[in-house]
């Protein structure tokens, strides 16, 4: 017997309790198949209502947010660096949506492309979409948007489309589903909330562990 | 494992005066940032609600998600190992690790990899494991056990750590900033950053498996377990099988509950989902995604009075919040799982034998249950633990021949007064007439740390009767 | 006039054996409620040493003495949180699998409360005019808190007294440390417990601790006075009732309150 018909067959003995296996089969394809939500904890339904309460908890979250129309963005991105004395220099994929922002374009920023191997000061990536509860991004993995850009950069800045911001986690599954199909991912899914931290070191919270030191989010009004 | 010898590691453990010390932070930092996270979200009690049925659901179709988890893994060029015990998936992580000729794996923050004692075993056949997760990394140089599920070193201080710093970092200079919690973190993110870049393999633990998807899911604040996940060519996942939702909006039923309880979070910084190797448009990824689901176990408690432990989400509340843990820290616990959860799993998994203080040690304070996210009963579980060994005849013959005693007594209202009254009029001459006793025959370890008050004279029972209002 | 409700008094063994002035402490308070008390002479104890050592057929025995001595009445009162959880909380567990006396445990566990809850709750006892004078400081013992929700009931009540002034300790939802066989077994644990407790006690500067639960009080009264400290221990039932000329608990028989 193998291991994992060894596991299952404990399993069945131990639950099945009688049950006729076709009904239970059923029930738990239709979970899967329908994936029914549960509670959403919040009733904002207004875009603004929505952007506002994502900033409240991105910045609680202790990211720093600024929120501007899509011809401002490289501004915003040299207003970032100029804040924290970074040099004029990031990494980014390959994502469209940010050569319609211009970026890099006037040569006010020095980019390159492509993955991180670890010596980035800054790197930038667009969102798939946030969750406003908490204050969350989500990222996708794929060539637009390296997964290493989200983790190896010292400063890691984020652009969210205000029209990809949804409310709660159950809206980006839906959003996910119509993207890439039902039960169907992308290879890494990130939800990011805030900068890199640890307390490990006596009960001290401090930000910036292994991944970014800072997050910077530009929310591009649609 | 030395479960067995809990009263010995909880007398050190209470002359430890740097554990006593960090131990208070426990008692202040986690619960008070549980209550607020607590009571910013309406919706939290209705919540745990749905985390409860979410795992009773799963539990009672276990069967039939994991089939589903691994069919879905398979078909997107994952491999799903089956590991019946901890030998068998320290296996099955040496085999990978050999087929790729293997000198180094990176590990993010696991207790399946606690459980089943990983790291010696890798160390053993030639491979260098290095934990990421800060806390693990300190609790690595200094060659102890976790004692916290969620914050490994938390009964370490930062002079402990400085000093372990100083000595396994001997190539960086003596005069480096190490004063304060800050310098001693990015002295490690940098030393951390070159084994990340080159490590063989990335070694990581699951909080989910979504059958819906066939995603493993993990939950972090560092970013740790992302660099070990996405850097090296084989991805390995440790999950054990309780792990499983069906689906991402049940995952994100739990999610809310989860960073609450653990850390008072909202969400906590990185919730990772990966969905077997590297695609083919990806830059960055794993070429290989390994998922090893052990049983250990856990399939033995299925259909049993301890069903209910498997919801354990491993948020660490219930030790947060427990007066036992608070006074003697996780490794008097003596093995991977400390506090209530782990005074309910130790002996469930390695036997009740070898751990028959464990459910003995606990007040019943309920604090436990009721910070639980997922309302495991922990106080009813450690109670049916006591039942089996009161059954098996494990519980020492003293404490059994006075609880038969006693019993024999409380049937017997009569006989009982009698024998109250003895006991009274006992106590009472012990008082010397004072409001105390300082000797007591069978109350000596209660004598020796606190006064036993005095009775007052003449029973309830007695006094009642006198009055003529007996019924 | 509606027909007084009859209460079967369950006095607790520890009240029995330590501090009967409690039993009658809620006598007292029952009666002045409205009530009218009875106490059934064929009681001992709820049974809990023999449920938490896992004696479960000890535990069922004793249970079935409890249930037939008190099923007849109105309601049941006991002046303790943990015995009160005891009979409404577990009993029904402790018959869940025998058919013969699961129901009749459910309908006994349903008339159970604890003192001060069924002042507050059942009789809506919103004053009580005793004249006791204290500066307080009020401990939620863990089964009256966590099993029955008990923490503003014995406040409201004591916040009645115009001579009763209470002051909240830092964690009084924290355990004591005593948990019945747990504080002779894990003697040293215990102690690490209590001793947090009491220096919370201390800093609160009051003269006297009160709390709801006899068994909670005697390991309190008895660190604190390990410590030599003269904090005056009593039960909540004492000073509701008024009944605080005896010596508190702890404290030797020539020492009475001067109040």
């Amino acid at each position: 017997m193998s291991a994992s018909d060894e596991i299952l067959s404990k399993i069945r003995n131990a639950v099945t309790k009688g049950d006729n296996s076709q009904n239970r089969t059923r029930i738990v394809q239709e979970r899967i198949a329908n994936h029914p939500a549960g509670i959403r904890p919040y009733g904002h339904s207004d875009r603004t209502e929505i952007r506002k309460l994502f900033v409240e908890k991105a910045e609680a979250a202790a990211a720093s947010v600024a929120i501007c129309d899509s011809g401002d963005v490289e501004r915003q991105v040299l207003e970032f660096l100029r804040q924290h004395n970074l040099p004029t220099a990031l990494r980014m994929g390959d994502d469209p949506r940010l050569a319609e922002y211009g970026i890099g374009k006037n040569r006010l920023l020095e980019t390159a492309t492509g993955v991180s191997e670890g010596a980035d000061e800054v790197t930038l990536s667009h969102a798939f979409s946030g969750a406003a509860e908490t204050g969350t991004l989500a990222l996708v993995s794929g060539k637009d948007n390296p997964t290493t850009l989200n983790f190896l950069g010292q400063n890691h800045i984020v652009i969210l489309k205000e029209e990809d911001l949804l409310l709660h986690q159950e809206d980006i599954w839906n959003k996910l589903r119509d993207v890439y199909g039902e039960g169907k991912m992308p290879r890494t899914f990130n939800y990011i909330t805030g900068p890199s931290r640890s307390a490990d070191i006596q009960q001290t919270l401090i930000l910036g562990a292994h991944g970014p030191l800072r997050l910077h989010i530009i929310i591009v009004k649609g | 494992m030395r479960s067995d010898r809990f009263k010995k590691n909880a007398s050190d453990a209470l002359a430890d005066p740097q554990l006593q010390e960090a131990l208070e932070g426990v008692r202040h930092n986690f619960v008070g940032a549980r209550a607020r996270a607590a009571e910013n979200l309406s919706s939290f009690e209705d919540l745990r609600d749905n985390a409860r049925d979410i795992k009773d659901h799963v539990l009672d179709h276990l069967d039939l998600y994991l089939e589903h988890f691994e069919k879905k893994v398979t078909a997107q060029g994952g491999h799903v190992h089956w590991a019946a015990t901890a030998a068998d998936a320290r296996q099955a992580v040496l085999d990978i690790c050999r087929k790729h000729d293997a000198k180094t794996a990176t590990k993010g923050k696991s207790m399946i990899s606690e459980e089943i004692e990983l790291n010696d075993f890798l160390e053993e056949n030639g491979i260098e494991p290095i934990e990421t997760d800060l806390g693990e990394y300190i609790i690595q140089l200094r060659e102890e056990a976790p004692s916290h599920i969620i914050a490994p070193a938390v009964h370490i201080s930062m002079e402990q750590v400085r000093e372990d710093f100083r000595k396994h970092h001997s190539h960086l200079p003596e005069d480096r900033p190490m004063s304060d919690p800050r310098s001693l973190l990015l002295e490690a993110r940098g030393i951390l950053r070159d084994k990340f870049l080159s490590a063989d393999i990335g070694i990581t633990g699951a909080n989910f498996l979504v059958a819906e998807t066939g995603t493993s899911v993990i939950v972090t604040n560092e970013g740790n377990g992302d660099l070990t996940q996405t850097l090296p060519r084989v991805h390995v996942v440790l999950a054990s099988i309780e792990k499983i939702v069906p689906n991402l909006e049940d995952m994100s039923q739990i999610l809310r509950v989860l960073a609450r309880s653990a850390t008072g979070q909202e969400m906590s910084v990185y919730t990772t989902l990966s969905s077997g190797p590297r695609r083919q448009d990806d830059l960055d990824g794993p070429e290989e995604y390994h998922v090893i689901l052990l049983d250990n176990g856990r399939s033995s408690m299925l259909g049993t009075e301890f069903q209910e432990m498997l919801r354990c989400i491993r948020c660490g509340a219930c030790m947060n919040h427990c007066p036992v843990y608070h006074a003697v820290g996780g490794h008097a616990y003596g093995w991977v799982y400390p506090g209530p959860m782990g005074s309910v799993l130790t002996p469930s998994l390695t036997g009740i034998e070898h751990s028959s203080d464990l459910p003995n040690a606990s007040t019943f304070c309920g604090r436990c249950e009721q910070v639980c996210p997922v309302r495991i009963p922990l106080p009813k579980l450690l109670r049916h633990w006591r039942e089996k060994e009161f059954e098996k005849h494990l519980s020492p013959s003293s404490h059994r021949y006075n609880l038969r005693l006693w019993a024999f007594l409380a049937k017997r209202p009569r006989l009982y007064r009698l024998a109250t009254s003895i006991a009274r009029s006992g106590m009472r001459l012990m008082s010397f007439g004072s409001g105390h006793i300082k000797f007591l025959p069978l109350a000596g370890a209660w004598i020796k740390h606190r006064e036993m008050p005095v009775p007052e004279s003449g029973g309830f029972f007695a006094q009642y009767a006198r009055r003529g209002l007996g019924s | 006039m509606k027909e007084k409700p009859v209460v079967g008094l369950f006095v607790t063994c520890l009240v029995d054996l330590f501090r009967p002035s409690v039993g009658f402490a809620a006598l007292k308070l029952l009666e002045d409620a409205g009530c009218k008390v009875q106490v059934p002479m064929a009681q001992t104890c709820c049974g809990q040493p023999a449920w938490n050592s896992g004696d479960r057929a000890d535990t069922a025995d004793l249970a079935c003495q409890v249930i037939k001595a008190f099923e007849g009445f109105d309601y049941v009162v006991a002046p303790s949180g943990s015995c009160a959880g005891m009979l409404k909380k577990h009993y029904p567990e402790v018959f869940q699998q025998d058919p013969s006396w699961r129901e009749r445990a459910s309908e006994f566990s349903a008339k159970v409360y604890e003192l001060t809850s069924f002042l507050s709750d059942v009789m809506n006892v919103t004053r009580v005019e005793a004249d006791t004078e204290a500066d307080l400081t009020y401990h939620d013992s863990c089964a009256g808190l966590r099993e029955l929700g008990i923490s503003a009931q014995p406040r409201k009540l004591l916040a009645s007294m115009p001579g009763v002034s209470c002051r909240e300790m830092k964690d009084c939802e924290t355990c004591c440390g005593f948990g019945g066989t747990f504080s002779v077994k894990y003697s040293e644990i215990s102690n690490s417990i209590v001793s947090t407790k009491t220096e919370n006690i201390r800093s609160t500067g009051a003269s006297m601790l009160v709390a709801g639960d006899l068994g909670c009080l005697l390991n309190m009264a008895g660190k604190l006075k390990r410590e030599g400290s003269d904090i005056e221990v009593r039960h909540v039932a004492e000073v509701l009732a008024g009944m605080t000329d005896n010596p508190a608990i702890g404290a030797s028989g020539n020492t009475k309150r001067n109040s």
